[in-house]
């Protein structure tokens, strides 16, 4: 016989919904203290504010969170980061001497000006942190019309991005300005005793017909619980052509919450290459928003991860005009116990004739217990495109490392080379050669871990 | 070249394998010796292949009794890869493609791990470039080859071209072919069947597994086995092969049933 439940004690989906409501409530009160006096930027701050009022954290019975559970750090109470934490060596070891002349240095969330080099810049092209160009009133109504402005800017974290980060990287290039020497921003996240939340920012403006390769280098030692919650905009004008490398080395014990909007005007060129080698749990939302005709946009990705780690990857192509090319591949290698997750969408509207769009995502399972979701998601409208997509996952074969091994290579070089064999693929889409090879290494390295 | 007095290479006493539980080899014998060319022929499902995967050390396939030597070694013992480091070399009926490792690597890790197992030191890119530079000419295979991955698009006869060259790299003392010879065009026969040649010296030995005897057009062989229910149950000159060409294999399986049942 049921009897009536008490109604004062909740339902344990209504506990959790006022929990979540509440560790958002948490999160933002945490991040609006940790807003420095002289950044205030209220009318954008509080934009963003509006715009969680109606969210909650994210839980798994959102479609857009399904597989990524973050219920763990419900338990975690992150305070602000401490930017003026020391630099540990291993950051310095991260500079490439490619990038010599333009590389900045960001550590737990706050740009260091002191740590950076920016003597190697082209006529006209402004790289340094926030802080600094608006004492500028020009710059502050150019910055006002791009920070924050790209699409999907009410996504949750996004938005708990916004309202709080305490400086940010900002990269302008002048029409027809070409970087010549890629550019590197180190993004250090220092772990402190108790678990520590940081916002790197970072704003890229590419004007028309100008040129950059960035590279961002997400890194941290942090065994124990650090909250990185990074966005990414990055605008390619008329023309403009980026090549992005995006690297992701976070501590053992990190939440890695991570956008990257790319808005591409006309007959602009994006090319990124993701890598996710770190964090505890990783999730790059991915997002890529055409804005003109005859848009080209590459994306690559490679996921390489073991134990309990869980990397997710949620991209978006959006595309809204026509002639369009959209290349994306993805791969990821899961071993031990750790989870891959893997949402590909695409959404190519009637406008967007004649587009030419291919999604392959390639899985490469090490473990039984590994985990792999993977989710191609293609809203085509427009009836005159190629779309072409396909995911696979599979182990390494054994009948692969036989032929390896009666040539002489023992079963665990064979496996090795295999593993090193579908990560190179993504690896050689890096346009700088000690980056490449650096990750090479750690590949290999990781491959015989 | 027979040379009675040469050392024996491979010795195959009683050997039974299975695959999956069935039993395929049941009791096969075979004596190799160096500067001799073996060819074993026989019907389909004869376990003309699975002996040579047995050879190689395949997982899928356990030997339950008998034994094999080679050059005196217990070669039931050895990993695939000690085996492959001591001699043994198998070239396989369907070689794998394995997209994203080129060739080139490929090629350079297996000679550097055999000349690991012989106690040298590895060689490096620039030496092993004009190693394998020279080594093409065996097969007639274009340097382009090297940067791709390896067989991957490969035609058929490319890709049994490719083993050639890996057998003229790797330098083994007892090379085993697996139908290399099925499914190639004239011309390219001729190219693996002129590798083969050239690499055959005194001092190594070639075992030829294949159901044609065309093959033998091209390479002379001293010895020609008959293959059936998982054991050699004739074996002649190369005028074998010409006899079963001629009067196919049912005599011998008559024979050989009059003989088991005698």
């Amino acid at each position: 016989m049921a009897k009536s439940v008490s109604e004062n004690v909740l339902s344990p989906m209504t506990r959790g919904t006022e929990q979540r409501d509440a560790y958002l409530k948490g999160l933002i009160q945490t991040v609006k203290g940790g807003v420095p006096a002289d950044l205030a930027l209220s009318e954008l701050r509080s934009r963003a504010e509006v715009l969680l009022k109606e969210q909650t954290f994210p839980h798994t019975r959102q479609e857009d969170w399904r597989f990524t559970d973050l219920s763990s750090m419900l338990d975690i109470a992150f305070a602000c980061a401490d930017g003026d934490q020391p630099v540990a060596a291993a950051i310095e070891a991260l500079r490439l001497p490619e990038t010599a002349g333009a590389q900045v240095v960001v550590v737990n969330g706050q740009v260091k000006p002191d740590l950076s080099q920016l003597d190697g810049l082209p006529q006209g092209a402004v790289v340094g942190s926030l802080r600094a160009l608006q004492d500028h009133p020009i710059w502050l109504e150019k910055l006002a019309q791009r920070l924050g402005r790209a699409s999907g800017h009410h996504e949750v974290f996004t938005a708990l991005n916004t309202i709080g980060f305490q400086d940010a990287v900002v990269v302008w290039l002048p029409p027809n300005g070409v970087m010549e020497t890629p550019l590197q921003i180190i993004y250090g996240a220092e772990a402190a005793d108790t678990p520590v939340l940081a916002q790197p920012r970072c704003l890229v403006v590419a004007e028309p017909s100008s040129a950059l390769t960035l590279i961002e280098d997400y890194w941290g030692n942090a065994s124990t619980a650090y909250f990185t919650n990074a966005v990414t905009e990055i605008w390619l004008e008329a023309n403009a052509q980026v090549t992005h490398s995006r690297l992701q080395r976070e501590g053992s014990g990190t939440f890695h919450m991570a956008k990257t909007v790319v808005t591409q005007a006309r007959d602009s060129q994006y090319i990124g290459t993701a890598v996710d080698l770190g964090a505890k749990l990783a999730r790059h939302n991915w997002e890529i928003y055409q804005t003109g005709e005859q848009t080209t946009t590459q994306l690559y990705g490679l996921g390489a991860i073991t134990a309990t780690q869980h990397a997710d990857t949620h991209s978006l192509v959006a595309l809204s005009h026509p002639y369009g090319t959209v290349g994306q591949v993805h791969k990821a290698i899961v071993d031990d116990k750790a989870h891959s997750v893997f949402n590909g969408r695409m959404v190519v509207a009637q406008k967007a004739q004649e587009t030419n769009a291919s999604q392959l995502n390639r899985n490469l399972l090490l473990s039984d217990k590994a985990r792999v979701d993977t989710k191609p998601q293609l809203e085509i409208v427009a009836d005159n495109v190629k779309c072409a997509h396909g995911a696979t996952v599979s182990q390494l074969q054994a009948d692969e490392i036989f032929y390896l091994q009666s040539r002489g290579i023992s079963a665990s070089q064979a496996q090795r080379l295999l593993i090193y064999a579908f990560a190179m693929e993504m690896l050689e889409t890096i346009p700088v050669a000690t980056l490449r090879s650096r990750l090479t290494d750690a590949i290999s390295e990781w491959a015989s871990a | 070249m027979i040379n009675h007095n040469s050392k024996t290479i491979l010795s195959v006493r009683d050997l039974h394998a299975t695959v999956d539980g069935t039993e395929i080899l049941k009791g096969l014998n075979l004596e190799v010796k160096a500067g001799e060319i073996h060819a074993i022929m026989g019907l389909n499902g004869s376990g003309k292949s699975t002996f040579s995967k047995v050879l190689a050390g395949h997982p899928d396939y356990k030997v339950t009794a008998g034994e094999i030597h080679f050059k005196g070694q217990d070669m039931l013992e050895l990993e695939p890869h000690e085996r492959a480091t001591a001699g043994v070399f198998l070239a396989f009926q369907y070689p794998l493609e394995i997209p994203g490792v080129s060739n080139r690597d490929f090629l350079r890790v297996a000679y550097n791990a055999h000349r690991k197992g012989r106690g040298e030191d590895e060689i490096d890119v620039f030496d092993f470039d004009d190693l394998i530079e020279e080594k093409l000419d065996v097969v007639k295979m274009d340097a382009s080859f090297l940067d791709r991955s390896v067989n991957e698009g490969f035609s058929g006869g490319e890709k049994k071209r490719n083993e050639i060259l890996q057998m003229a790299l790797l330098e083994p003392i007892l090379a085993i072919l697996d139908e290399t010879d099925s499914g190639l065009d004239i011309d390219a026969l001729k190219t693996v069947a002129g590798g083969v040649n050239q690499l055959a010296t005194p001092d190594n030995a070639v075992v030829l597994i294949t159901h044609y005897q065309r093959l033998l057009n091209y390479i002379q062989p001293d010895y020609v086995h008959v293959m059936a229910d998982g054991r050699i149950v004739t074996t002649g000159d190369k005028s074998l092969a010409h006899e079963l060409e001629a009067r196919g294999y049912e005599w011998i399986m008559d024979e050989h049933r009059a003989e088991v049942s005698a």
